[in-house]
């Protein structure tokens, strides 16, 4: 028997691990370095924390704080669904859900951490933010309930369990690439990175220094490592495999997953924010529901078992 | 009420997220900037979906959590769209009618304060069910779809009717008088290449 604080440290820890671990690969795909990468976040960590903190005229330094202490919450929270070794910290009638709505909840956290520090860069990032958020929420919803539906329930040990006779990736490739996709654009990351674009001046994370920045890029990484980690509990039938125990071959999905993730966003163009409602109202929102609608024949056929 | 309700960590849990609701509900109208207000409105409705999750209804507590977001959310986008001063960095007053909305707001809890302890409760009958997720899926799917498809609608034909309301260009504007223009005329173009 776990006791519950074991739990909840092993969780956590897992969170960092596989946020530790996104970081190193996202820093090899774009320096090309060796497995000094896998250092290097944790110097950078460090240095953030003996970093002078910078501040600016008149922010709301309420909301500001909160956000940025809520970006790694959230993340965190959003471990709690995700299979560590073949059981969740927390297993709900509705843990799709709730992993959804911890994505959600960033919604409000970014803008703040565009708003609170009272600069235009800033808040004009949190804006973009809210306009990519806009074009990729019903598309992923759809491709979170088509898993549910597949399964017949919102459980994710219900979801892995479906999935022994098939990986739902294979009746399911829309909402798996829709799932990781959204998964980059609430990191605001790869091609989704136009809230912390260059062209204004790092945006949302143009006026954080020091803790600050700390919270909100490990948040992101968290939240990429767990998304990943979630991709292969959903659609790539999380531990099963051959020969090695559960927890290995969730861990070796969650770590290719991570690799194609890295290594197909960054070599895409980032998007402009402008463009991405029409294109996911227009393409993937009739993709999704067309996906649903497959998956949803193939249940009454009982392809599912 | 009893020792063994009070010491019950769900009713602890009720009782101090509801204050909090109650104190957030108040902010609103206390704090003098638009996005303190609308994060306070949210706090408010995220100490709800808590209570949700203290009853054990955890579908709607995460669907509460994640739909008010959402609309707190779009709210701000609505801010910077529609009001004189988008950033909402200068103090100003958050309410209108101020005598007559508090009016009505007492009047509406003392209403229900009254209602909810004097109202002859019936005892329960029956255990909760194990999975309250699936019993609301069979409720909407079932006996109450009437209503819900009402209500769907009825929401459906708002957000629609109130977008066209507030927008200043319709399909006439974007394919021509005639309809016929292949592509429309938009002064941002949109992602696809149409």
């Amino acid at each position: 028997m776990w006791g519950l604080w074991t739990a909840v440290g092993l969780v956590v820890a897992a969170g960092l691990g596989l946020g530790l671990v996104f970081a190193a690969a996202d820093r090899v795909a774009l320096t090309g370095a060796g497995p000094k990468a896998l250092v290097e976040p944790v110097r950078s960590a460090l240095r953030s924390l003996l970093e002078q903190r910078r501040t600016t005229l008149a922010p709301d330094r309420l909301l500001w704080r909160t956000a940025c202490a809520a970006v790694p919450v959230l993340a965190l929270l959003s471990m709690a669904v995700v299979p560590v070794g073949d059981r969740t910290l927390l297993s709900t009638s509705a843990d799709l859900v709730w992993f959804n709505a911890m994505e959600a909840l960033l919604w409000a956290a970014v803008w703040l951490i565009g708003w609170g520090p009272n600069a235009v860069h800033s808040l004009v990032g949190g804006y973009r933010f809210l306009a990519q958020g806009v074009a990729y929420e019903l598309p992923l919803m759809f491709a979170i309930i088509t898993a549910g539906l597949g399964a017949g329930s919102l459980r994710t040990t219900d979801v892995v369990a479906a999935q022994s006779d098939l990986w739902f990736v294979v009746t399911m490739p829309v909402a798996f690439v829709v799932f990781l996709g959204s998964a980059a654009a609430f990191a605001f990351w790869g091609p989704f990175a136009a809230p912390a674009g260059a062209d204004i001046a790092g945006g949302v994370l143009s006026e954080l220094s020091g803790v600050e920045r700390l919270l909100v890029e490990a948040g992101r990484v968290v939240l990429l490592g767990a998304s990943a980690a979630m991709a292969a509990a959903l659609f790539l039938g999380g531990g099963s495999g051959p020969w090695l125990p559960d927890p290995v071959w969730q861990l070796l999905k969650t770590l290719l997953v991570t690799a194609v993730l890295v290594g197909v966003g960054r070599r895409l163009p980032v998007l402009r924010p402008d463009r991405a409602v029409e294109l996911a109202w227009m393409v993937l929102v009739p993709a999704t529901l067309l996906q649903a609608l497959v998956v949803a024949l193939l249940v009454l056929a009982g392809a599912y078992g | 009420m009893n020792d063994t309700l009070l010491s019950d960590p769900a009713v602890i849990a009720v009782v101090v997220l509801g204050a909090v609701s109650v104190g957030s509900g108040i902010a609103v109208f206390v704090v003098d900037s638009m996005a303190r207000a609308t994060f306070a409105l949210l706090v408010s409705f995220l100490a709800i979906a808590g209570v949700l999750l203290a009853l054990d209804l955890v579908y709607l507590a995460v669907v509460t959590a994640l739909m008010m977001t959402i609309e707190m959310a779009i709210m701000a986008v609505f801010m910077i769209m529609f009001m004189m001063n988008p950033a909402g960095l200068m103090p100003m007053t958050m309410v209108h009618n101020g005598r007559g909305s508090a009016a009505v707001g007492f009047v509406a809890f003392v209403a229900l304060t009254v209602g909810i302890w004097t109202t002859d409760w019936p005892s329960r009958r029956g255990q909760p069910p194990a999975d309250t997720t699936r019993q609301l899926g069979e409720a909407i799917m079932g006996s109450h779809m009437l209503v819900m498809l009402v209500v769907g609608i009825g929401l459906f034909a708002t957000i629609l009717s109130g977008t066209i309301l507030a927008t200043g260009r319709g399909r006439y504007d974007r394919f021509g008088a005639d309809l016929r223009a292949t592509r429309p005329d938009d002064p941002t173009p949109g992602g696809l290449p149409r």
